[in-house]
């Protein structure tokens, strides 16, 4: 109850995995996982610490959850064995196509 | 045993703060007000009062920082004037619209340029718009019980307080005040509560990016846009109106004192002529009116103690019989007239009430204003055909 009287006298938010929507909706490039070249496992994790959306699972084989993935690019960017790449398109088939 | 003390409306302001216990004071010296940081810094110094004090960079940082304290759930308390205030503008809004209890103290000064440290009302009247509550103060005991109220107002609205009172006029004159007994204060003042809905194991986002349309959060419940926030302060600000008035009344249960709530008023039972001011210009036109009484006028006056929200309703209520309002007030909207004219016309246009209105803007920027003037500029206006809306200009 408190939480609602704060909601509607001032802007507030509770972080929560759709918040702002289904922001997968605004990719337009899809990461691509080559678990072959995941081996770092436990010791590593770089992709789930720095996604910003946090929809990157602990677990392997790592799953990303398109669903919210806004596409950024940083888990790309980050991974030190260069297992995942970003391919054009909103989606993996939309990445295959191409 | 009551406690009277000889203090100015700067110590007044910072003691009434310290009654509180306050947690967290933001605040960057400027003058006049300078003094109440410096008190205020000393009661923490010699471990008088359990508070933080930051010392910021800039009046923007001081309210930025008592908004996120506030956030945290602490009693939170700043003072600042003229260009310090205008400093504040953009964190003002913000305060209003987070919806944080902040109370701080005005201490009004003219605003550069040309400089000038002395009082007048243009800072705060400057900040009308922001969506605070401003109230008006007339003596150092009333800014003691005003900043009390403060609280109590700020807490139970969810909006801001401003404290306003006069620069060197109140704030450097030292006249007795009786100190409220602090366990009456916490009789008076509850503990707060803190914002509702924050605490570590529920974190939120503040004030987080909000667009204008109402959307659906992921727990299912319909959030507003920003539009309807900014509806919400203003019918919450309309609403305190009886917030301000109740808090006076129950503060004069208690203590023994009132200061009119919205209003006050000076020999207006019979007055067939109205001064109307704010501040201690108000207290001024007091003097005023006796003397016009004298030669006949029957004249009173209303003394303004709440600007925002206006309490129109008080104010037709008030002026309902008098044939003449003359306004006099430390303050001007550049290109049409004095704030507190405007509004009031405005509030009597939804009336049938139609008394003759002259307005005066007077003392910018600390230039003296003695009763005899007002008395002058007050009779001109009911006897002339028409009158220059300022007193005391010179070299023109």
């Amino acid at each position: 109850m408190a939480d609602k009287i704060r909601e509607t006298i001032a802007a507030a938010s509770k972080p929560a995995p759709g918040e702002a929507g289904k922001t997968g909706d605004w990719r337009s490039q899809t990461p691509v996982i080559d678990q072959g070249k995941c081996t770092q496992k436990d010791t590593c994790l770089l992709c789930w610490l720095y996604c910003p959306d946090g929809v990157i699972s602990r677990e392997f084989p790592l799953e990303i959850d398109l669903e919210y993935c806004k596409g950024c690019g940083i888990c790309a960017e980050e991974c030190p064995r260069k297992a995942i790449t970003m391919a054009d398109g909103k989606t993996l088939d939309d990445a295959e196509e191409k | 045993m009551t406690d009277i003390r000889i203090i100015t409306a700067n110590e007044a302001a910072a003691i009434a703060a310290s009654l509180c216990g306050v947690q967290v004071i933001a605040a960057y010296p400027i003058t006049p007000q300078t003094p109440v940081t410096e008190a205020l810094a000393g009661m923490v110094e010699r471990g008088e009062l359990k508070a933080e004090y930051l010392t910021v960079e800039s009046e923007h940082s001081a309210m930025a920082s008592v908004i996120a304290a506030s956030q945290m759930g602490a009693r939170v308390f700043t003072a600042t004037s003229a260009n310090g205030l205008l400093y504040m503008h953009e964190m003002l809004h913000w305060a209003a619209g987070s919806r944080v209890p902040v109370v701080m103290a005005c201490v009004n000064r003219g605003v550069g340029a040309p400089w000038t440290i002395l009082n007048d009302q243009q800072d705060s009247i400057a900040q009308r718009d922001t969506g605070w509550i401003q109230l008006y103060c007339r003596n150092s005991q009333e800014v003691t019980d005003t900043v009390i109220q403060g609280y109590r107002i700020a807490e139970q609205t969810n909006i801001p307080v401003m404290v306003c009172y006069d620069g060197f006029v109140l704030s450097h004159a030292s006249t007795p005040v009786e100190v409220p007994d602090r366990e009456d204060v916490e009789r008076y003042l509850p503990p707060w509560a803190g914002v509702p809905g924050i605490n570590l194991d529920a974190s939120m986002n503040i004030n987080p990016l909000i667009l204008s349309e109402p959307r659906q959060a992921p727990d299912g419940d319909l959030l507003p846009g920003y539009m309807d926030l900014r509806y919400r302060l203003q019918e919450d600000l309309l609403a305190a109106l009886e917030a301000i008035d109740s808090a006076d009344r129950e503060f004069e249960s208690l203590f023994g004192r009132g200061w009119g709530g919205l209003l006050w008023e000076y020999q207006m039972d019979d007055a067939e002529h109205a001064l109307v001011s704010m501040g201690s210009l108000a207290s001024e036109s007091t003097l005023a009116a006796d003397s016009m009484r004298q030669q006949g006028l029957r004249t009173g006056v209303l003394g303004v103690r709440t600007y925002r929200p206006f309490p129109t309703l008080r104010f037709t209520r008030a002026l309902a019989k008098v044939k003449t309002v003359t306004v006099f007030e430390k303050d001007i909207s550049y290109g049409y007239g004095g704030a507190l004219a405007n509004d009031l016309k405005a509030a009597l246009f939804d009336t049938d009430l139609r008394p003759r209105f002259s307005s005066f803007v007077a003392g910018l920027g600390g230039r003296d204003v003695n009763p005899e003037q007002l008395v002058q500029a007050a009779t001109d206006a009911i006897t002339k055909e028409s009158v220059p809306g300022w007193i005391d200009v010179r070299g023109q």
